[in-house]
């Protein structure tokens, strides 16, 4: 098992330099020219540094001056002191600006990862015991809906009839006009208001796969010998699906919902950018569309490592969690 | 009857004859027709293939039926108020002098505001005195001394800047030693001022000018000439109201306090009085009537106490216009309502527009059609590049194993690992700097997704190409020597089919959801050209959330339904393919 784990490690970290390698070459392969106007644009700021001092703190950064690869070992290393560099955007340290805005993605991820367990399992399981029932059709309708449904499209609904019609909710931000002047309680409740809308979104465009996965896996071990052993020797059906079916479905779940929890910090761009909720996603969001380079180069690894360790996750919970897997 | 029982049979696929012959045996169909009878059995899946194809007809053929193009700009006739003219009253003072005489020094201007403000009847410029002589209120007669000769005392000396004869000389000497004021000479009396330490003017007064708030405004634009201006003062301040300058008779007819009109030969000529109204149009000229009128309602929002007013004034011809008069602290704005050709700009639903129109004038309806088909070519094209890249790499790795198997799929990671979203927003906002067309870089942005986005085919066609690789009929395959290319592609990948149509009816929904988000983060296509994304992307707009439904929910429910349509048809593909599925 050790070995297993220290070798899956060993892989992804190899893949994860390959991938910081590609990033870093399609980073280069922008034309200087672009660079050079970027950095123009950025010098003509007030109060900004001069063109000259853009040129020399991204070939500083990143290596321009040498060959791709010269320059990547350059930035690796000083990736391995936790130097990202300063953010064009925001004019601090990528890291710092990430250390402030992470936390906000990361409860919106854990309130919605929650609730999408807690709605699509129970329903992917019912679809299943029910199969071909107009429930099934149902839930299977409405599944292929959530997967169908454009965030920005479902987001905008619901600030359409939420924050135009009704006037319950703000359309945008994460704190409302007069957040300085609440009270502790009421900061919090305030935030919470906020993040309602981002929340249903979210749910509603990502229950929908895993309410799928769920009954296809739980069709697939409805449909195994032991069910059926289990039925003949008499077994209520509710034990049947309880015990024997639902502990077997668990397997595939818990190692697809494992594999997802580092994706819990890699933010919503899409409906933070929409909701203007301040996370990774939307300030990533926004720093891309300015072309700022060192913090794309960041988010972009950032994400990389992330579905690295989500693999890794879902490998060695599929490992632990499913007896009948030999890891070798 | 016996047609019926025909289709009965190929229905079931087994006979109800009981006749022991052929008809008896059960029918087999080919896999091909299995599938497709577990297909249409599944009443999602035709669902939606109907969405699938009412999208295409919808897209390709729809726009045959339109009369509009995909840019054409739509326009509507309109009233609009558009600034007609400004205007304000005078209450400075200007200086008039006659045609052909010295203008005053211009700062003669600056002194005579304070002198009359201060009710002075005098003010010195460059040393020079000028008196006012006060007609009325707004009317002032300004007399200065016209220069006869300057002198210069030097030591006892007198020295004179013009040439006189010696009496005239000697008789303006003995006046400045006398320090007389005035010099009676020849039987005219001429004044004597000091102008300077030792300078002298001698000269006569006489009015050389006047200074009035009030302006003229003719017909023509012109300015009338200084008499008539001086003679029209005159009247309005009380004199006859009668005058003739140049053989032309003018008549001042009092209008309102302080203004009036002025006729030359009885036809209208000029407006008199010390209210300017500017033209803000072009090809517009103010008549002086149209000015009294103006004044009039002022006098009249005045009285009321309102600040803005609405009016019709008839002009010469007879038409009636309409205006808005405001009074905006002092300046007075004038509004003319106009019938102009507009855009029509978020027009609402109507039966030329069934879906109205957007912010450009521009038919919804017809740019969904052709953003339609972007929206699915898009899916197309991607797609392809996604599949032709997963068959290749995916077959490769299976049917070669060991190193090849490790080298690609550890390609695949790396690929897997590249997040979408971040990777095209960057090359979208590259591409937007280098000014890239909006069409080739959406299929660009497509072409690179389906070049980043393969990894899971590969994955799923090197997983069956593995179990198939184990199987009887690949034995045969080897043991009949066929080339391995044959293998891989006659054999192998032909089973890998149906998996293959199912991922890729499924990516195909992904893609457009993809492209769409694009084109509605303003990344994809751009106007002037349409895309499902790109329409919606006008909701951004709060006005257009607000008011304008019909802009943007059309165009999400058909991004919805189609993908909609293509999981549902990948489901039914899946569960028909799938022969444990049975029903």
């Amino acid at each position: 098992m050790k070995q297993f784990i220290a070798k899956r490690t060993v892989i992804n970290i190899f893949v994860l330099f390959f991938v910081a390698l590609v990033i870093y070459a399609l980073m280069r392969a922008l034309p200087t020219d672009y660079v050079e106007r970027i950095a123009r644009q950025k010098a003509s700021l007030p109060g900004a540094k001069s063109y000259q001092e853009w040129l020399a703190q991204l070939g500083d950064a990143y290596g321009y001056n040498d060959n791709v690869f010269v320059g990547f070992f350059k930035w690796l290393g000083n990736v391995f002191q936790g130097n990202f560099g300063d953010s064009w955007q925001y004019n601090q340290p990528v890291i710092d600006k990430f250390k402030d805005v992470i936390w906000y993605s990361v409860v919106l991820g854990a309130i919605t990862f929650v609730l999408e367990i807690a709605i699509a399992v129970p329903l992917g399981i019912l679809s299943a015991r029910k199969q071909y029932s107009k429930t099934d059709y149902a839930i299977t309708v409405c599944a292929l809906l959530g997967i169908s449904l454009p965030t920005f499209y479902i987001a905008t609904l619901l600030k359409y009839v939420f924050s135009v019609k009704l006037g319950w909710f703000d359309l945008y931000g994460i704190v409302g006009r007069d957040y300085e002047f609440l009270s502790g309680f009421g900061k919090f409740m305030d935030m919470t208001k906020h993040m309602i809308l981002p929340i249903l979104t979210l749910t509603l465009v990502s229950v929908g796969s895993l309410m799928r996965y769920t009954r296809t896996n739980m069709l697939e071990v409805l449909n195994s010998d032991y069910i059926r052993t289990a039925r003949a020797k008499g077994v209520p059906e509710n034990r049947v699906i309880n015990h024997h079916a639902f502990r077997n479905t668990l397997i595939p779940l818990v190692t697809i919902v494992g594999g997802s929890l580092p994706g819990l910090f890699s933010g919503a761009m899409i409906t933070e950018q929409l909701f203007q909720i301040p996370g990774i996603g939307y300030i990533s969001y926004e720093a891309m569309v300015g072309g700022d380079i060192p913090f794309t180069m960041f988010y972009m690894t950032f994400m990389a490592l992330l579905v690295l360790v989500g693999t890794l996750i879902s490998d060695i919970l599929y490992a632990v969690v499913d007896p009948r897997v030999r890891v070798n | 009857m016996k047609k019926k029982d025909e289709l009965k049979k190929q229905d079931s696929h087994i006979s109800t004859s009981t006749a022991l012959d052929d008809e008896q045996r059960v029918k087999v169909l080919s896999p091909t027709m299995l599938v497709m009878k577990r297909f249409f059995r599944n009443r999602l899946a035709i669902v939606g293939l109907c969405i699938i194809i009412f999208m295409f007809l919808f897209s390709f053929v729809g726009p045959l039926f339109m009369e509009y193009e995909e840019t054409q700009k739509f326009y509507k006739e309109d009233y609009l108020y558009k600034l007609y003219a400004q205007g304000t009253y005078v209450s400075d003072v200007t200086i008039s002098t006659p045609e052909g005489a010295d203008a005053l020094p211009s700062s003669a201007q600056r002194y005579i505001l304070p002198a009359i403000n201060k009710g002075e009847d005098s003010f010195e410029v460059d040393g020079m005195t000028y008196t006012l002589e006060k007609y009325s209120d707004e009317f002032y007669g300004v007399d200065g001394m016209t220069v006869f000769a300057k002198v210069d005392t030097l030591a006892g000396n007198y020295i004179f800047d013009t040439d006189l004869d010696a009496a005239t000389e000697q008789a303006i000497i003995d006046a400045i030693e006398k320090g007389e004021t005035e010099l009676v000479y020849n039987g005219e009396t001429y004044s004597v001022e000091k102008s300077g330490k030792n300078s002298y003017n001698i000269g006569s007064y006489a009015e050389i000018g006047f200074a009035s708030t009030i302006s003229f405004a003719t017909v023509d634009g012109s300015t009338p000439s200084y008499t008539v201006r001086y003679d029209a003062l005159q009247a309005l301040s009380g004199g006859a109201d009668n005058f003739v300058v140049d053989g032309v008779e003018y008549r001042l007819e009092e209008a309102n306090e302080n203004s009036a009109m002025l006729y030359a030969d009885g036809e209208e000529y000029a407006y008199v009085g010390n209210f300017i109204l500017n033209a803000k149009m072009a090809d517009v000229r103010i008549t002086p009537e149209f000015i009294l009128f103006v004044e009039e309602t002022l006098l009249q929002m005045k009285a009321d106490g309102v600040l803005e007013t609405e009016v019709t004034f008839m002009e010469a011809d007879g038409t009636e216009k309409s205006y808005t008069i405001q009074n905006d602290n002092g300046q007075y704005i004038v509004n003319h309502e106009e019938l102009s050709l507009l855009l029509d700009r978020y027009a609402n639903p109507s039966k030329e527009h069934l879906f109205g129109t957007d912010k450009d004038g521009m038919d919804v309806l017809v740019r969904l059609m052709y953003g339609g088909q972007v929206s699915l070519l898009i899916g197309f094209i991607g797609v392809f590049f996604e599949v032709i890249i997963g068959i290749i790499l995916g077959g490769l790795a299976g049917y070669f194993g060991r190193w090849v198997d490790t080298l690609i799929m550890r390609i695949v990671d790396v690929f897997n690992c590249i997040p979408t979203y971040p990777l095209l927003i960057i090359l979208g906002t590259f591409m937007d700097s280098m000014n890239v067309g909006a069409r080739e870089k959406i299929f660009m942005l497509i072409i690179i997704l389906g070049l980043i986005s393969w990894p899971g085919v590969a994955r799923m066609v090197r997983g069956q190409i593995l179990s198939l690789r184990e199987q009887d009929f690949m034995i045969a395959a080897e043991a009949s020597g066929l080339k391995t290319s044959s293998r891989i592609f006659k054999h192998l990948i032909p089973n890998v089919m149906p998996q293959l149509i199912v991922i890729a009816t499924m990516g195909l929904g992904s893609l457009i959801l993809t492209e769409s988000t694009l084109s509605y983060l303003g990344l994809g296509v751009r106007h002037p050209y349409a895309s499902w994304g790109s329409i919606i992307n006008a909701v951004s707009d709060m006005y257009v959330m607000l008011n304008c439904w019909f802009m943007w929910i059309p165009a999400g429910l058909l991004i919805l339904l189609t993908v909609l349509g293509f999981n549902f048809i990948g489901d039914g593909l899946r569960d028909a393919f799938d022969p444990k599925m049975k029903r």
